[in-house]
This record gives structure tokens, C-alpha cells and sequence, in this order.
């Protein structure tokens, strides 16, 4: 009998080892997907790309043409993605400046022609510039343009007190009008632009057996995770949290494994955010998945959102094993999954499908910064009824919906229930809670950068539509295109994407939840100040292992607060549970409760009515 | 100038003795501790050794926290306590001069004097030391463990070996496990547990012998039974004793710890002592032991040493009393007491789930149906509510039927009250209804 059992642990062992094969296996696959790409750029699918992308122009066409016959991009094989790209981008860049030249020379304003009107505007020792000048040198064409651009400078309309004075204008301006001429037949140089052209010049391997590809990668990836997953019910004994070995393990405790996770998920979300094109092969490879979905071709932002739907439930599949005896947990965990698929992935894609705007019903301002981005109203406005139901549910949802459900239940019903970030750290993020640093100066940080960051999104927003209802583009001097720019970037990309996930194996699963989170922010104000939700400590069975506050999350030393018996009301609690389920004595709990909280020394514990003889005595 | 507070020790007894009196004096307070310089909690150890926490984390202050409240920390160790001149004296030949001493010293294991008990190998787990010393025990691994003596320290140094893959084999003399705290059934559902995590449990086994081999280390243990059971590692957690040892020979009178009276005073003036090294001539609390090595208690003989120094003296008063272990994967808790039998006067219901895994046992007053005490396997009571029950002397019909408003396990648990109320109605014949849960409850007074 106890043969068999040790044959059956042996055999589960083994799948479990085997499990971990499968799933490096299609992890490495998937990493080199990104380099399998076999790029060539010949006459045909340069004027296929064109007609894809309506482009029906001869002057670009072949103006690009002979440009790649010069610079040798054309018909050349490349396997080097890096390398291709880097001509790819030359070929554009010349094309796009020998373009200008030539219709500059044709259409533009040249030197001769200025040099001709220098001289005619002089006249006894002052300017005199004027529609007749003009008409003496320039074209009818050229007349009607620098008209349109110029006739300020007229000297019915301005008077110049020597020619330097002039030129200085006038130079400016010709090179604004030479500038723009040319502008309708450069190729896009942007991220999107060379994403596009690398995935239509791509012939490798992976573009012609996606199935396969996707089988090697995310076929093989969630079978070695499933497998992994479900042998540890057995392995990892009874039901019941095992935390053993986390501190002991290079992958949760900032050894050489948790550092390579490090580099490899800021290294990718770098790629994503600011160089996506390098991403061509896997955005080809999902494609056929986007098209089901919306009919659509997939973006990069789609190969994101897939990939993070995979990584959380895969995790999720993990989260249920390893706190299988804990109800909360498997609910919570349940929810976060079911609104990061239903809410952030599928119905945005479905809502294209039917001609409708791309929206994602649970994401609130000011978490969805861009919402009241000029763009994204119109978009909205322009959409009939249901753009118009959106942009209100969106209103709504910050305003109304968001502080009435933290007033009853905490800003946990969306950091660890609804939220997409929140549900990332939940799952994938698990593994390495245990980071957040618990310091009193931790906090003291926390406290300034997530509200300098709520206040910097409410004057970015501002700013924003006092663009869009005035019209000016700037607000006390400060253009409201470079606060959005400098916010998209700042926070959007860098602080929630790159930090935020890229940081997990390092700071914690919850560093853009607790430092950067603009919502996180407000809903911590109104949790703190104005909320049924606590963590009630249980009296004076607070053994003060640390337990709880090593695997809070938020960084929150719930210990602190426990071994004194006090209630835990802190603004960033995200609720997710973990402290009350690690304790070892039965110390906390979450609740919404009408009781009063209890934030002095809890009497209960060191009094037991020996001070309440003479409570002055104190 | 100030007036000095030496505290011998940096358990949760002194550190809290020495809080309280920051807070309530301007005592120039000064802790010795030979065993770490920084507080931390010693039931804590378990999950450093299990990789749940650095050592770190096992300490609930950070070190600026000692310089802003004025304590000062020593690290070294006391060799004779000069009361007359009011000097302790420390190995490295420092004297320290005090105008209060507290002795807060702590427990050490006990070691009943068996053959090879202090081979290689063989060791108590209480201090940061011993810490160390298990570490360096089973450093590259270890096939089996033998640990002796069936309590709280036993079975979580069961758990700490079986983390790490080693085999355990766990000797208990009675026929039980914690037999002379928990009832049979509990005792019973515990051992069940113990077994699925695949301990080799022998009951009714005491330790004979410790075989070592010709470096001096453990190679086996010879049982009561006669087995001989290989090993490299043994085990022993038959209890701990208060550590005292250097006091011996001082003019403070011991008997198996530091002899003091309700206001925690020995009979040396300005001398007193707290937590597990104390031992009162008589506890004025009836229903306790003089020597009682609990956590909590620990902290309230500091906070109430802290009063009576800087303030008005006042009894010692521990309050109701309550506990909780965690067993493997099972959660206990106790408020009141409940022994193993029920007394004369009476009377215990107990209730099992189907799994064999939660429990809730209670201990009531056959007479008058007084609720005297409560156990709970697998579910989380509130301490507040049976604080206020048993002050109140609540009947335990009344417990009962607002046992949902007690429950303090987390939302989404199933909750196994109604289940509860069924049984104790069939078998005392009642009518109880459970009532929905409230927390005016926690605040009505009767």
C-alpha cells in the first residue's frame, strides 16, 4: 500500500517535471517566433501593401520603387528582422526626402525665385511688397499660394525697416510652404506604419502555418501550465496555503531567475509600447483570431490583450489550486478572470464587429486616461445611441457607480474584482506579493507619488476639455497636447506598463496599484474616509508572526495594527484577502460592516477590565 | 536625571514592558538581550525555516524605531544580577546600573536527562540559536527526524522538517496527542490530520535512548518500545522550563522560575519578572497556572509591570481565558476553558463535520446551562463576542443561537452553524433557531 502511494507521488512528480518541459518548450518557441520572420521587398507587394492600405498614387508607387532599387532593400532576403527594419526605415526616409525635392523643384518655391523677388521688393531703401511683385515672378500657382501664406507681410499690412528684417519672415514661411509640399505622397514612418509593412513583406514560416505556430506556442505553453498546475493538487498535499520555500526559491526570491523574468518582461512591454513592429511575426501569428472576433486583422494591442487574457488564466488555474480551501479567493479569483475576458477582451471586439466604438465597460476614468480625449468623444458622439450611452455609463461609472460601491463594500469590489491590472497582479502577479517593501518611508513615497498622480490626471483632464469646449489649444500656457503626451507616456506606458508589470519579480505584483493608480487614489479617499469596509482584528490572538504583512501586496504593515487589536483602514487595501487567509491564528477578517471601527489600542487585549477599575488612571 | 530601567530580555514580555513605559514615563529604558538585538516573534521561527519569511519579517519593528522611542538596545549576556548594588553584570565585564530591573528571560527546552541528549544532532527548538542550529543540522538534507514529546512545539517542527521533504517520525508518550489539553475526538481529528501529511505518529512511545555514532553526532534512537529507528536528526520538544539559570546563586527566590506576587513583583525590591521565566507564589487568577508560557499573556504581565512602575499598582488580571495553534493545516481556537473530561458540574456538546477536519466542541454548566468555554477546528470565532459571553455569563443556549454573529471566517465560507444547532437540538431536545447575524450584538448589553 504504501509502495503505491509512493509510486503514484513518484509518477506525479515525474508529469510535473514534465509538465515544466513542456511549458519552457513553447515559452522559447514563442520567444523566437519574434525572430522567424523572413522578409523581402519586391515590386508586387509593394503595390499590393499600397492597394491594402488605399494608397492609389503612381508618384509614390514608383517614386518608393526606384528608391529600393537604390538603397538594395529591393528583392533582398532578409532573416534579420532588426536589420530589415533598419533599411525598411532608410528606404522611407529617403524616399520621403527625395520626394520633397522633386516637387519642391516642380511646385515649390526655389532660390532663384526668391532671390529674383529680393531684389524687386527693394526700392529706395525700403520694402515694398505686394501682390503685383508677386504676380511679376511666380506662377499663377505659386502666386495663389504665397498669397494665401504671405499677404501679412504686405506692405499695405507691415512695414519693415530693412530687408534682413523681411527675410527673416519670409524665410520662414517659404519653408513652412515647401515643407508641406510633398506631405500627401511621403510613406508613414510611425510604429503602426512600419508594423503594417513588416507583417505584409513577412513570408517566413510563421505566416504560412499559423495553426502549427500557434499550437508550438500557446498550444504548448497552456497544456505545460495546465498539466503543472493540476499535478500540484496532489504534490502540494492537503488543502491548505503552503508558502514553503518562497524565500528560498531564485524565481520568488530575487535570485538570478526572478532577475531574468525582470529583464524579459521590461524588455517586452519596451518593445510593445515604443517598438512594436519588432513584434510583426506573433501579431501575424494571432491574426486569424482577431479577424473571428472583430473581422478585423490583429493590432499589437490585440496580441497584448490575448496574451494577457492567457497569462491570467493560466495563473488563475494556479491561484485555485494553491488556495483551494479558500472560498473567498476562488470567488474573487473567478470574477477577476470572468471581467478581464468578458469586459476587456471580447466585448470591445465584438462591439467593432458590429460597427461599433471599442470600448471596455468596466475601465474608469481616471484609470482610462484618454476618455474625454478629444478623439474619444467624438468618436463617441459620432457613434448614434449607443456612443452616447457609453460616454454617459462612462460619466456615470467614475462619478456615481465607483464611489457608492466603495462606500459599501471597499475599493476592493474593483482593484481585486474588476479591474484588469488589478486581476494581472492577482494572477500572474501572485508569485511574488511578497516584495512590496512595508517601510514607514514606503508609504510615506506612496502617499505623495499616487495622489502627485491623481492630480496630475485631473489636471491633464482639465485641460483637456476646457480644449474641447474653448477651442484653445492651451491652458496657462501649457499645451494640452504635451500634457496629454507627456501623461500617455509617462504614466500610461512607462508607470503602468513597463514598472508596473515589468517590476513584479523585483518590487511586488502591485507597484502601479499602490504608487501610480490614479483611481486607486481617489477610491483609497473615499475608503478611508468614508467606507463600511475594514479588516477587523480578532481581539488579542495576534501572535505577531508577520505572516500577513509579508504577503500584503499593497505594502500595508497589517501586523502593526493586528498585534494592537485596532481595525485596518488604510486607502490602499485592494481587499484581496491574502492576510486574512495566511494568518495562522484566525486574526483577520474583511468585512463591510455598519460596527464602528475600532483604530485605538483594542481594550480587549491588554486591559481585560483591569484598567476599566480606574480608567483615569491612564 | 532620569531614573534607569534595565529589561533582561527582547521577548514580546519585556519589548512590551519597555513600550509601555516609554509611553507612560520618561524612564531612561535599557534592554538586554543575548540572543538577537532586535525584537522578533519567536512563534514565528517555524516559517523562516519553511521559506514563508526572511528573518526579517519576524520582526514587528523596524530598527529607527528603537532610537525614536528612546530604548536602548544591548546585545550581550547577563552572568550575576548585583541587587544591593543595584549593577547587572554582563559577560564582557560591562556593569549596567539600574534603579528598576526587570526579568523577562524567557524558556528553554527541557532536556529530561536521556542517554545522548547531547549528541550531535540532537536539539530543542526555541531561540533564534536553535534556529540556526536546525539549519545547520540538516544542512544538504536529511532522510528522517525523530521528534519526542507530543505539544505545540513538536508538531510545528513536524511541519518544518516535512517542508523541506525529510521524513518525521513523532513520539508521544500518552496515548493522544496534547491529550491533557484536548478532548478525545479532538485529539483524535488532529492525529487523523497528522497522518495525511504522512507523519509516522507513535503513540503511547517515549524515548529511550539516542545512539550516536564515532563523530559524536545522532545515528538512531532507541524507543520504550524497543525499535531502533534510524535518524539524523532528533527532536526533542517535551516542553520548556523557565530560563533562569543565571540567576541561581542571587539573592531573588526561585522556584522553577522567578517567584513573584500579583503585582508581578519578586521579593527583591525594585526587582520584577514577566512572561515564561515568571512563576507566581500564587496566580490571582484562580483558574490559572503560576507559570504560564503564552504569548499573550507575555504582553499583558508587560503592560501591566509598565503600569504599576510608572503608575498606580494593579493586580495582574489576564482577563477570560483564550488560545489558538494552528496544526498543519487546521486552525484552533479556544475561548474559556474546556478540558480533556467535562467537570462534575459539566457538561460538553460537540459537534464534527462529515470530513472529519472542523469541529466546535462546547463546555457548559449542566445546572444552570452557564457557556463556560468553547474549542473550534476549521472555523474562526470572534474573540470579542466570547469575551463579552463569558462576562456577561451568557447561557449557551443564548451562544448558540447567535453563533453566526460570533463566526469570524472569511466571506464566501460555508457557515456550518445551522448544522451545529440541529445536532445540539436532537440531542438536548430544544428549539434553538440560529438568529442572523449582527454585529449590535458584539455592543448590546444585557
Amino acid at each position: 500500500m504504501e509502495n503505491f502511494i509512493q509510486f503514484q507521488i513518484n509518477s506525479m512528480k515525474l508529469l510535473n517535471q514534465i509538465s515544466v518541459f513542456i511549458f519552457l518548450i513553447g515559452f522559447l518557441l514563442f520567444t523566437s517566433v519574434i525572430f522567424l520572420g523572413k522578409y523581402e521587398v519586391t515590386e508586387k507587394n509593394v503595390s499590393e501593401f499600397l492597394l491594402e492600405n488605399d494608397i492609389k498614387n503612381d508618384t509614390i508607387q514608383n517614386g518608393f520603387i526606384s528608391v529600393i532599387s537604390k538603397t538594395g532593400l529591393k528583392d533582398k532576403i532578409y532573416f534579420n528582422q532588426f536589420k530589415f527594419i533598419g533599411d525598411l526605415q532608410f528606404s522611407i526616409t529617403q524616399h520621403n526626402q527625395l520626394i520633397s525635392e522633386k516637387l519642391i523643384e516642380k511646385d515649390g518655391i526655389v532660390s532663384e525665385e526668391i532671390d529674383q523677388l529680393y531684389i524687386a521688393i527693394q526700392k529706395e531703401g525700403k520694402i515694398n511688397y505686394s501682390k503685383e511683385i508677386l504676380s511679376q515672378i511666380f506662377t499663377e500657382k505659386k502666386q495663389k499660394l504665397l498669397e494665401e501664406q504671405t499677404s501679412w507681410m504686405f506692405s499695405s499690412e507691415k512695414q519693415y525697416p530693412d530687408l534682413a528684417a523681411f527675410q527673416k519672415d519670409f524665410e520662414t514661411k517659404i519653408n513652412e510652404i515647401n515643407g508641406n509640399i510633398g506631405v500627401a505622397y511621403r510613406l508613414k514612418n510611425d510604429a503602426y506604419a512600419l508594423l503594417n509593412m513588416t507583417q505584409s513583406f513577412n513570408e517566413g514560416t510563421v505566416t504560412k502555418n499559423k495553426g502549427l505556430w500557434l499550437f508550438l506556442t500557446f498550444g504548448l505553453i497552456t497544456i505545460g501550465a495546465f498539466i503543472y498546475h493540476l499535478t500540484n493538487i496532489k504534490l502540494l498535499g492537503p488543502k491548505g496555503i503552503k508558502n514553503n520555500g518562497i524565500f528560498q526559491n531564485a524565481l520568488t526570491n530575487r535570485g538570478w531567475l526572478a532577475y531574468l523574468v525582470f529583464g524579459y518582461l521590461v524588455g517586452f512591454y519596451i518593445v510593445l509600447y515604443f517598438f512594436p513592429y519588432y513584434l510583426n511575426n506573433l501579431v501575424t501569428l494571432v491574426s486569424p483570431i482577431s479577424e473571428s472576433l472583430s473581422g478585423n486583422p490583429a493590432s499589437h494591442w490585440f496580441l497584448y490583450g490575448l496574451m494577457y487574457c492567457f497569462a491570467m488564466t493560466l495563473m488563475a488555474i494556479r491561484m485555485f489550486v494553491k488556495y483551494r480551501n479558500n472560498n473567498y479567493q476562488i470567488l474573487r479569483t473567478s470574477v477577476v478572470l470572468f471581467f478581464q475576458i468578458a469586459f476587456a477582451f471580447l466585448i470591445p471586439e465584438i462591439l467593432v464587429r458590429f460597427n461599433m466604438p471599442y470600448y471596455d465597460f468596466k475601465n474608469a476614468w481616471p484609470l482610462d486616461y484618454d476618455f474625454f480625449f478629444d478623439w474619444n468623444i467624438n468618436n463617441l458622439m459620432s457613434s448614434g445611441k449607443v456612443g452616447i450611452f457609453m460616454l454617459v455609463w462612462g460619466i456615470v461609472l467614475t462619478i456615481i457607480i465607483v464611489p457608492i460601491m466603495v462606500y459599501f463594500f471597499g475599493k476592493r469590489w474593483y482593484c481585486s474584482w474588476v479591474c484588469g491590472c488589478g486581476g494581472l497582479a492577482e494572477t500572474l502577479g501572485d508569485p511574488y506579493r511578497q516584495h512590496s517593501d512595508k517601510s514607514l518611508k514606503a508609504w510615506k513615497i506612496e502617499r505623495w507619488l499616487i495622489h502627485g498622480v491623481l492630480v496630475f490626471a485631473i489636471i491633464m483632464t482639465g485641460a483637456t476639455l476646457y480644449t474641447f469646449f474653448s477651442g484653445a489649444t492651451s491652458l496657462f500656457g501649457i499645451e494640452t497636447y504635451t500634457l496629454q503626451k507627456s501623461y500617455g507616456f509617462l504614466i500610461g506606458a512607462v508607470f503602468s506598463g513597463v514598472i508596473g508589470t515589468g517590476f513584479y519579480p523585483v518590487m511586488g505584483n502591485r507597484v502601479w496599484c499602490r504608487f501610480g493608480c490614479p483611481l486607486a487614489a481617489y477610491m483609497g479617499l473615499v475608503q478611508r474616509f468614508k467606507s463600511k469596509f475594514r479588516i477587523t482584528t480578532n481581539g488579542g490572538q495576534c501572535i505577531s508572526c508577520g505572516n500577513c504583512s509579508t504577503y500584503c501586496e499593497q505594502g500595508i504593515d497589517v501586523r502593526a495594527y493586528a498585534q494592537k487589536g485596532e481595525d485596518i483602514v488604510r486607502s490602499s487595501c485592494v481587499g484581496c484577502g491574502i492576510c486574512s487567509a495566511v494568518c495562522p491564528r484566525g486574526v483577520l477578517k474583511l468585512e463591510n460592516s455598519n460596527a464602528p471601527k475600532k483604530i485605538d489600542d483594542n481594550p480587549l487585549i491588554f486591559e481585560n477590565n483591569m484598567f476599566k477599575i480606574n480608567p483615569s488612571s491612564e | 536625571m532620569s531614573k534607569k530601567i534595565v529589561i533582561i530580555g527582547n521577548g514580546i514580555s519585556g519589548v512590551t514592558c519597555a513600550r509601555y513605559v516609554r509611553k507612560y514615563s520618561d524612564y531612561e529604558i535599557t534592554i538586554i538581550s543575548y540572543e538577537t538585538k532586535y525584537f522578533f516573534s519567536r512563534t514565528a521561527l517555524m516559517y523562516v525555516f519553511m521559506g514563508h519569511m526572511k528573518f526579517e519579517h519576524t520582526q514587528p519593528y523596524e530598527p529607527w524605531f528603537w532610537e525614536k522611542n528612546r530604548i536602548n538596545l544591548i546585545q550581550g549576556k547577563v552572568t550575576t544580577i548585583k541587587s544591593n548594588e543595584k549593577n547587572v553584570m554582563l559577560e564582557d565585564g560591562k556593569s549596567i546600573p539600574f534603579d528598576k530591573l526587570v526579568l523577562a528571560t524567557g524558556s528553554k527546552p527541557n532536556k529530561f536527562g536521556w542517554k545522548g541528549q547531547d549528541l550531535k544532532g540532537v536539539q530543542g527548538l526555541y531561540s533564534y540559536q536553535d534556529l540556526q542550529l536546525l539549519e545547520e543540522n540538516t544542512k544538504g538534507g536529511i532522510e528522517r527526524a525523530v521528534i519526542v514529546g507530543g505539544g505545540l512545539i513538536g508538531i510545528e517542527l513536524a511541519e518544518m522538517l516535512l517542508s523541506r521533504g525529510y521524513k518525521v517520525t513523532f513520539l508521544v508518550r500518552e496515548n493522544l496527542f496534547w491529550g491533557n489539553v484536548l478532548p478525545k475526538e479532538e485529539s483524535e481529528l488532529i492525529m487523523r490530520h497528522i497522518l495525511v501529511h504522512h507523519v509516522d505518529l507513535q503513540l503511547e512511545t517515549e524515548l529511550k535512548e539516542i545512539v550516536g555514532d564515532e563523530d559524536g553526532k545522532v545515528k538512531s534512537i532507541i524507543t520504550s518500545k524497543g525499535d531502533e529507528i534510524r535518524c539524523q536528526l532528533v527532536g526533542l520538544t517535551a516542553g520548556v522550563s523557565p530560563n533562569i539559570e543565571f540567576l541561581k546563586g542571587s539573592e531573588i527566590p526561585l522556584n522553577r522560575g522567578v517567584l513573584i506576587n500579583e503585582y508581578l513583583e519578586t521579593q527583591v525590591e525594585d526587582v520584577f519578572a514577566i512572561g515564561d521565566c515568571a512563576e507566581f507564589v500564587q496566580h490571582p487568577s484562580s483558574d490559572r497556572r503560576n507559570i504560564e508560557q503564552v504569548w499573550y499573556t507575555g504582553k499583558i504581565m508587560g503592560k501591566t509591570l509598565a503600569h504599576n512602575i510608572c503608575k498606580k499598582p494593579q493586580v495582574y488580571n489576564p482577563g477570560n481565558w483564550f488560545n489558538s495553534a494552528k496544526f498543519f493545516d487546521i486552525e484552533y481556537q479556544t475561548y474559556g476553558w474546556i478540558f480533556p473530561k467535562p467537570k462534575e458540574n459539566e457538561k460538553h456538546f460537540y459537534w464534527e463535520h462529515s470530513n472529519g477536519e472542523i469541529a466546535v466542541r462546547f463546555c457548559y454548566d449542566k445546572n444552570d446551562f452557564t457557556f463556560i468555554g468553547i474549542n473550534t477546528f476549521g472555523i474562526r470565532m470572534r474573540h470579542q463576542a466570547f469575551d463579552k459571553w463569558l462576562n456577561e455569563k451568557r447561557d449557551v443556549k443564548y451562544v448558540l443561537e447567535n453563533l453566526a454573529s460570533a463566526n469570524f471566517d472569511p466571506e464566501f465560507y460555508k457557515l456550518h452553524e445551522p448544522k451545529i444547532i440541529e445536532k445540539f437540538n436532537i440531542e438536548n431536545n430544544t428549539q434553538l433557531k440560529l438568529k442572523k447575524k449582527s454585529w449590535k450584538i458584539l455592543f448590546n448589553s444585557k
